[in-house]
């Protein structure tokens, strides 16, 4: 088969032309661009290749072991070094040249420790105008194993409404207890994990229902014919049963 | 020289001897030259990109091993800010107010139920009491960075591929090819993008991908104090992140918008965007 003229010498330029192409497209297109897809497979090493500043708390440990044997056993065990130390891979490099700073100024531990609505309930905070005026947080505190916060025993350190409402109502004898089962983890995440309500009406029946062996000023209702498609605590305040 | 005088000096170039090799055949053997070289040049320039192979020191992290993902506990946050410090710190992020590779935003939620957020120097010096208490119906820290979407818009509309998601799940770019166009940051749905102010090129979270290859934790997980952070591996794998996933009810930002991120949030409120 022949190949007309016309189209042979068309051929001949679509071939310079897409020869051009491929060489201008060598010069242009970077050496890795699509190794790995579209983009420079180099920058990913280029990238990795930044140095580091946070040496991280492994590295400390290797020699402050004291001090991070001290850190692990406190209840700072979760706060790598770095966090009050700041950045230290140069102290690692040169351990004598660079020496890390520590905070020793009542500025820096407020940052976690101060009283801020937002933070949730149960972390450590204190009031850093009224809390011991004037005085370094570590004349009393050692950072690297802070006194643990006691966890209040009574319900009322964290309810004090509810308690200073209960204590005067005829409830005020029952503690919490009675009727709130009460997770140990209700202490750490108070907001995940929620004490228990009464969940049937024979609990409250166990003193209120007709012929229940309770005290015998407490009123009696019969539990049947009483609205039963209701819990009790629905319709009556059970931290204030007086009201209505 | 006038116009008349032309013709008179034409003539006298035209009795030309005539070449061994005619003008047709020479345009036509240059450019069957000219085909047969390109390949050759072309093997010739690859040479050096061959012989500079990856180093070999880099062997021993294997980026298909990988895919990296973060969670983020609303509940543990304390909005302290050390996280936002600590970028900035590892990766040279400008000081001023305006550029955050990672920022804590406050919610406050009052008794009408209007939601003011606030991020005062994106957290870096910490939070002041808000404003009014009293009339706070809830409160709390969402710490927020580049999400790295396993389906990211801000890589899609990248007219020079400058930007780009790794073997091992992260979005990084490449500085040195970036032209300065924005897109990218225009697309990103998070805000997590900004424009770096001195090199003019697109800037962003790398989630430290050059503490990820030494087999170090990111900067901002490394301090934060509370482990509301939790940096890991997505997919089932054995690290922090999968248990994080496995007690918690994860979720994350805008999941309308398809682009599947991987920063997952444990206990988010409703009003988060």
């Amino acid at each position: 088969m022949k190949v007309p003229q016309q189209v042979a010498r068309l051929g001949v330029v679509f071939a310079a032309a897409i020869a051009a192409l491929l060489v201008a497209r060598s010069f242009l297109v970077p050496e890795t661009f699509g190794e790995l897809g579209h983009y420079r497979a180099a920058a990913i090493d280029s990238i990795a290749a930044h140095p580091k500043k946070y040496a991280g708390h492994q590295e400390c440990a290797a020699c402050h072991d004291d001090l991070a044997a001290k850190r692990a056993a406190g209840n700072h065990r979760g706060v790598a070094c770095e966090v009050c130390h700041g950045p230290q891979q140069a102290h690692v490099d040169a351990p004598l040249d660079v020496k890390p700073p520590a905070p020793r100024d009542r500025g820096f531990c407020p940052l976690c420790h101060a009283y801020n609505p937002s933070r949730p309930t149960g972390f450590p905070q204190i009031d850093p105008v009224a809390h011991n005026p004037l005085r370094p947080c570590i004349t009393c505190h050692d950072p690297h194993a802070p006194v643990p916060p006691a966890v209040p025993e009574e319900c009322s350190a964290c309810h004090g409404q509810i308690a200073r409402q209960k204590a005067l109502s005829h409830h005020a004898n029952l503690p919490c207890v009675t009727c709130h089962q009460v997770p140990q983890q209700h202490k750490v995440t108070p907001r995940v994990i929620r004490p228990t309500k009464p969940a049937e009406r024979a609990f409250c029946g166990r003193c209120h229902a007709e012929g229940a062996s309770g005290p015998a000023e407490a009123p009696r209702i019969d539990l049947a014919a009483h609205h039963p498609r209701y819990l009790c605590w629905q319709c009556h305040y059970p931290h204030y049963p007086e009201t209505q | 020289m006038t116009r008349d005088e032309e013709p008179s000096v034409a003539p006298a170039d035209d009795p030309r001897p005539t070449p061994a090799v005619d003008r047709r055949r020479f345009v036509e053997d240059a450019l069957k030259a000219c085909a047969a070289g390109c390949p050759l040049i072309l093997a010739v320039m690859r040479l050096p990109a061959a012989a500079a192979q990856r180093p070999a020191g880099e062997a021993a992290y294997d980026p298909a091993e990988h895919l990296y993902g973060m969670g983020i506990d609303i509940q543990k946050c304390i909005g302290c800010g050390r996280c936002v410090a600590a970028c900035k710190a590892e990766n040279d992020v400008p000081l001023d107010g305006y550029h955050f590779n990672t920022w804590v935003e406050r919610y406050v939620i009052d008794e009408d139920g209007d939601v003011t957020v606030d991020s005062p120097n994106g957290g870096f010096d910490g939070f002041p009491p808000p404003a009014a208490e009293s009339e706070i119906r809830r409160t709390f820290f969402v710490p927020k960075l580049c999400n790295h979407c396993a389906n990211p818009p801000c890589v899609q509309v990248c007219p020079v591929g400058a930007t780009f998601s790794t073997p091992d799940g992260v979005v990084l770019v490449d500085e040195q090819y970036c032209i300065g166009c924005r897109y990218c940051i225009q697309a990103c749905p998070y805000g997590a993008r900004w424009f770096h102010p001195t090199k003019h090129v697109a800037a962003k979270c790398t989630l430290c991908y050059h503490r990820l290859v030494k087999g170090l934790v990111p900067a901002c997980v490394e301090v934060c104090p509370t482990g509301a952070r939790i940096f890991g591996e997505v997919e089932q794998r054995p690290t922090p992140l999968a248990r994080f996933m496995r007690m918690n009810d994860v979720q994350v930002l805008k999941p309308h918008l398809n682009t599947r991120p991987k920063v997952y949030y444990a206990n988010l409120d409703g009003e988060v965007r």
